[in-house]
């Protein structure tokens, strides 16, 4: 009689935080308590044993080289682009193009698609709570066309407002630009409505999702989204790369955004002819060990399970949320039903710099600040939050730290 | 606990930033300017009124962290009825203090900012300190931009 044992797997925080060396760190003579991981996520040794090696043993430049490095080299990076194809579930690898981070897909889709499609009068429709980096991007190529943004509030809980949404859609509408998940409050915004109702108008779709790739499943055919971005650095890979995907014949009707080497296919003075997707937009030698890296990063991610990272990052996110709201002075902000693991919150009569400051001493990494998301801000009428972002490797404990830490900036300022 | 804190965060300077001294939007300045942080959103305007050469009146309004009111404060408490140079050569050794480059033995001068001296050990809040100051020089020189920090 066979017994077939299935054993679920299952997520051990500590033997993941054993994989990141630099959480063995010491901080002020303290363990390093890390909840910055939405500005950028630390390395798995996965990820630095891949950059390593790649200048150990399989770097040269990539492409057009005849020589076995150039050629191992180029077989590495494009293995990486397949990767980063399935960890999306884009249909075609050409149309995962390479760029420096997100910003600088959000830069290449407002300047290339924008310059190609909008005019006069034309509109743009963007969140409150958008970054800066999918803000001013469209504030540029605005400038440029005489196109204009309009900007789709959100409640008081953070959540989008989806009639505002609706009514905002016009026969003008040229370009949706929306975050998946926000950077300063960790609203996860309801991404298949907003493309439902662009597309019954013709509208294409980019999504910001730099808070979203390290913490849900992404599936580019189900989502039928026109144009995603996310960056290396905040899905455990190196900084200086990152991911647009875009539909292929958007990408392809497109102008390039960078010329240079790479993106031609004949050059002569009298005219020069691009090559195909992606290289048409990845002009000049790549960040070819970053590629690699964020390949790492992702086959990291995939091993341990994207469902049960996102269960562990849920759980803390319920627990610190429960923990924080028994301090009376504080108010979280950001409290939307759906919520990714980012706890941002304002303490009364004592400003985030200030807490920043003092929770540094312990130890903790929290960012304190606009979070790169004014407008969003200003929506609250404060200057600042304190946000602590969740990755991976945190742990409940660290969430007791944190708290004792408030206790710290309360007992500091007399409270 | 000696971890620097106490010493940021003394008992006047938190003082300060609760009840800060010629506090809110003046109605009238012969001299205004504003200071911005573009790290953390905080701002800061000086307003000052000018009795030939001297500083007869300063006032400020702002929004920031303890830092940064307090020595906005201090600074305006301070600077009155101190002649341009003579608050110019305040914000020098106000700075120098902060830096941590003063050496040892401070200012008679500084009086009450010297209890702001524990920013030198927290290089990332100098801007905090000093961003009022910048401002107050920049009123002082008539500039019209914005001093900014970064």
């Amino acid at each position: 009689m066979a017994i077939n044992v299935i054993i679920k797997p299952t997520f051990d925080v500590e033997r993941v935080r054993q994989d990141f060396p630099i959480l063995s760190e010491e901080v002020y003579g303290k363990p390093l308590v890390y909840f910055d991981s939405g500005a950028s996520a630390q390395k798995p040794r996965a990820v630095i044993d891949a950059i390593s090696t790649v200048y150990e043993t399989e770097y040269a430049n990539v492409h057009r080289g005849v020589h076995y490095l150039s050629q191992k080299a180029t077989d590495a990076m494009e293995a990486a682009r397949e990767i980063v194809r399935a960890f999306i579930n884009a249909r075609d690898i050409r149309e995962v193009i390479f760029v420096r981070g997100a910003t600088e897909g959000i830069n290449l889709v407002a300047s290339s698609w924008g310059r190609q499609n909008l005019s006069a009068g034309d509109e743009i429709i963007l969140s409150v709570m958008e970054h800066h980096s999918n803000i001013v991007p469209w504030q540029l190529i605005a400038e440029q066309t005489g196109a204009v943004l309009k900007v789709v509030p959100i409640s008081d809980d953070g959540a989008l407002d989806m009639n505002a949404y609706a009514d905002l859609m016009s026969d003008k509408t040229k370009m949706v630009a929306i975050t998946h998940v926000s950077n300063a409050l960790g609203t996860i915004t309801p991404v298949e409505e907003i493309i439902r109702i662009a597309h019954e108008r013709g509208v294409p779709v980019l999504l910001d999702g730099c808070q979203a790739a390290p913490h849900m499943a992404l599936d580019m055919q189900a989502l039928d989204v026109d144009f995603y971005v996310f960056s290396g650095h905040k899905i455990y890979g190196p900084s200086g790369i990152g991911v647009l995907y875009g539909k292929s014949e958007l990408l392809e009707a497109m102008p390039p955004y960078h010329g240079g080497g790479e993106m031609i296919d004949v050059v002569t003075f009298e005219k020069t002819t691009y090559a195909d997707l992606p290289f048409k937009f990845e002009a000049g030698t790549p960040h070819i060990s970053g590629i690699i890296g964020m390949g790492a990063g992702i086959e990291y991610i995939n091993g341990l399970g994207l469902d049960n990272i996102a269960a562990h990052e849920h759980d803390l996110l319920e627990y610190g949320t429960a923990k924080l709201s028994e301090i009376n002075s504080l108010k979280m902000i950001g409290t939307a039903p759906e919520k990714a693991a980012i706890l941002s919150f304002v303490l009364e009569a004592v400003h985030p710099h200030d807490v920043g400051t003092i929770l540094d001493r312990e130890g903790i990494a929290v960012r304190t600040g606009h979070h790169c998301a004014q407008p969003v801000m200003d929506r609250y009428d404060i200057a600042a939050t304190i946000r602590a972002s969740i990755g991976m490797y945190n742990t409940r404990k660290e969430i007791d730290v944190l708290v004792a830490g408030l206790g710290r900036v309360q007992e500091i300022f007399g409270q | 606990m000696n971890d620097g804190l106490t010493d940021l965060y003394q008992e006047v300077i938190l003082d300060h930033s609760r009840n800060p001294r010629n506090f809110g939007p003046a109605e009238e300045a012969d001299r205004t300017a504003r200071g911005n942080n573009p790290l953390c959103g905080d701002r800061v305007t000086v307003f000052l009124n000018l009795d030939g050469d001297e500083i007869s009146d300063a006032q400020f309004d702002a929004r920031g962290c303890a830092i940064s009111l307090a020595s906005a404060s201090m600074m305006t408490e301070m600077i009155k009825g101190k002649s341009v140079a003579e608050a110019k050569a305040l914000f020098e050794k106000f700075h120098a203090l902060v830096t941590g480059k003063n050496g040892v033995g401070a200012s008679p001068d500084l009086a009450e900012l010297e209890t702001l001296s524990g920013v030198k050990n927290f290089p990332t809040r100098i801007k905090c300190a000093t961003l009022a100051w910048h401002a107050m020089v920049a009123a002082l020189d008539g500039a019209d931009e914005d001093v900014k920090t970064e």
